[in-house]
């Protein structure tokens, strides 16, 4: 992999009041890289990830998205990002076809580009039948990959996820791991948050948030060498322990 | 410019599949137009009335019978006991009590003062000042049919100063009908709440669903978001003021002697303001139920001093400032002045200058409060 951080963030800090909710997180994240964002809940993640998407202003520190400050062109790295928020964000009462060509228009396609789009991704998802059903009406699984699939519509560098597979069934949740590989190949660098410890296996790299701290950051192979551990789920359990007696 | 158009498509198809929302937009409106054009009158009949007599006399009698054969009041009590006059008053049998003393009629014969007594319950205040208003009113007619009489009685004393009689005539609603003054007001008032409190709540709620979010996390601008939040807004309130006006014409016949079109420009720039307010509301509220609390709040200052009701120029002076930035009393008085009056342009610039300068101020305002990020 070619040395390219196009996530890099420096003493990263946000605090809410007396409330030190992520306490100067430094890290990069290579293009193309499927960077794994774990920690318990409360551990700051979401906070984290909504300062690097421009949706939060950070207290102090550095991080630049795409290229662009956080805190000076928040507006240019939303050009450059997809977000699939921890709640489901598309409009239950548009249709899946409506959405994707309210979220095309908005990121600026032509209307061409749209209807290619449009069909690619049904296509991709087989929805084509669904096309003209209100998302509301959608299984949860159907919803969170199209979300996905809306969220890479304008062709981003990166793509945020916070905890995209929430609530959804063992089956589902792999099609939608071979969603990411499938953008992850195409150069689309991927920030995931998951709580689900097997998905971080899927993971390039893997960094394990503790009361708002980085508290370890290296490939999964390597964090189950160091922490001697069988699996993922043994790392995070040590981790959170270790820190939580210090 | 795609952006904004494909925001207003979004937000009238999200209306129009809403099932409530159809009913909220058509007969509501209408329900309400009716009945509180019924109800919001003016008007002041049957005043409960109790006459405590002392006098038992013609001229008694006949000043009691001149009260009855209007339609005004409803004879309650006839006594001459004058606690219990007075108890009807306190439990709110009668509205006023006239008491004539004794001797009235003697002291009118011989051309003397003679002073009647009328004490009128003001707990409701226009109703009060009506009953004093009107009894006023029966008293002076009863003198100058006596003072004709008596006349020649009192031959010493021919000149009897002629009695000033003054005659009413209503302009622009000569038949002082409550309803052809009350319906052009409340569809004012109507199309600027319900568009200013959908503006709110749509936008809470989309912060609710976690929509927004969605949306802020887009290179969408946020004129844009203001902009394709208003518009659509904007249209649904004309088309409100179009039914209600129709609704208005059919039910109750109002006059439409002004220019429709500028009833329209005037609403459109009015509605500018009035959904700048209702975003402004939404920057403030983080639920649906806070959104309602503060609506509310606007929702009453907004009507109570519009002039609906109550006329601005009786208000005290810093009210009357007060509703300059109330785009309700605009709206009220606009809608009155053109339908009911054949007000043009001219007569309404003032309104209109007003609201130009209102209407972008409070736009920025709501485009300089919303924020992309989160607290």
């Amino acid at each position: 992999m070619t040395h390219e951080p196009v996530i890099i963030a420096r003493q990263l800090t946000k605090r809410f009041g007396p409330f030190t909710a992520v306490d100067a997180i430094s890290f990069e994240v290579e293009k193309g890289e499927i960077f794994g964002f774990l920690g318990a809940n409360g551990a700051g993640k979401t906070t984290a990830m909504r300062m690097l998407t421009g949706l939060l202003t950070p207290t102090s520190g550095q991080a630049s998205v795409a290229g662009f400050d956080v805190f000076r062109s928040a507006e240019q790295i939303k050009r450059h990002i997809g977000y699939m928020s921890q709640r489901f964000s598309l409009y239950e009462d548009l249709t899946v076809k409506e959405n994707i060509r309210l979220f095309g228009t908005i990121y600026g396609l032509t209307q061409r580009q749209i209807n290619d789009k449009t069909f690619q991704l049904l296509r991709k998802l087989g929805l084509l039948d669904e096309a003209k059903q209100l998302v509301g009406a959608l299984p949860l699984g159907w919803k969170q990959k199209l979300a996905f699939s809306i969220a890479l519509i304008h062709e981003p560098k990166i793509v945020f996820l916070d905890e995209p597979t929430g609530g959804v069934d063992p089956i589902t949740r792999r099609q939608f791991w071979e969603l990411i590989y499938q953008a992850a190949h195409e150069g689309v660098t991927v920030f995931v948050t998951t709580h689900y410890m097997d998905e971080s296996e899927y993971c390039h790299r893997v960094s394990i948030m503790v009361d708002g701290r980085i508290a370890a950051l290296d490939t999964p192979r390597q964090l189950k060498l160091t922490y001697e551990a069988d699996s993922m789920d043994e790392v995070f359990v040590k981790l959170a322990r270790t820190t939580s007696l210090s | 410019m795609r952006i904004i158009l494909i925001l207003i498509w979004k937000e009238l198809l999200q209306v129009v599949r809403n099932r409530a929302m159809i009913p909220i937009l058509t007969v509501i409106p209408i329900v309400q137009l009716i009945l509180l054009s019924f109800a919001a009158t003016n008007e002041v009949k049957k005043i409960g009335l109790a006459v405590c007599d002392n006098d038992h006399s013609t001229f008694s009698r006949r000043l009691r019978e001149q009260f009855l054969s209007s339609d005004y009041f409803v004879l309650k009590l006839y006594t001459d006991d004058e606690k219990a006059a007075a108890a009807t008053l306190e439990d709110d049998q009668a509205d006023a009590v006239l008491a004539i003393p004794p001797g009235f009629e003697r002291q009118l014969l011989r051309g003397q003062a003679s002073s009647l007594q009328l004490q009128v319950n003001a707990i409701n205040g226009v109703k009060g000042g009506l009953a004093g208003a009107y009894a006023g009113s029966v008293i002076q007619s009863l003198r100058r049919d006596l003072s004709l009489e008596i006349v020649p009685v009192v031959r010493q004393k021919p000149a009897v100063a002629a009695p000033i009689s003054v005659s009413y005539r209503h302009w622009y609603n000569p038949e002082l009908e409550y309803q052809t003054f009350m319906v052009p007001g409340i569809l004012g008032v109507l199309v600027t709440i319900l568009t200013m409190m959908l503006t709110a709540m749509n936008i809470v709620r989309e912060r609710e669903i976690g929509t927004i979010e969605q949306l802020n996390v887009t290179p969408i601008r946020k004129y844009q978001f203001i902009i394709g939040k208003l518009l659509p807004f904007l249209f649904i309130g004309l088309f409100d003021l179009a039914i209600g006006l129709t609704a208005g014409k059919l039910i109750f016949d109002i006059p439409m002697l002004g220019s429709l079109w500028l009833v329209f420009a005037f609403c459109v720039i009015n509605l500018i303001a009035t959904l700048a307010v209702g975003m402004l509301i939404s920057t403030a509220a983080e639920t649906q139920q806070q959104a309602m609390f503060i609506s509310w709040f606007f929702m009453m200052i907004f009507i109570l001093m519009s002039g609906l009701f109550t006329p601005i120029d009786s208000m005290p002076l810093w009210a009357q400032y007060l509703t300059i930035p109330n785009p309700i009393a605009h709206f009220v008085d606009v809608m009155r002045k053109v339908l009911l009056k054949g007000s043009g342009f001219e007569d309404i610039k003032d309104h209109f200058y007003t609201m130009l300068v209102l209407g972008p101020l409070l736009i920025t305002l709501a485009i300089w409060r919303y924020r992309k990020t989160i607290a």
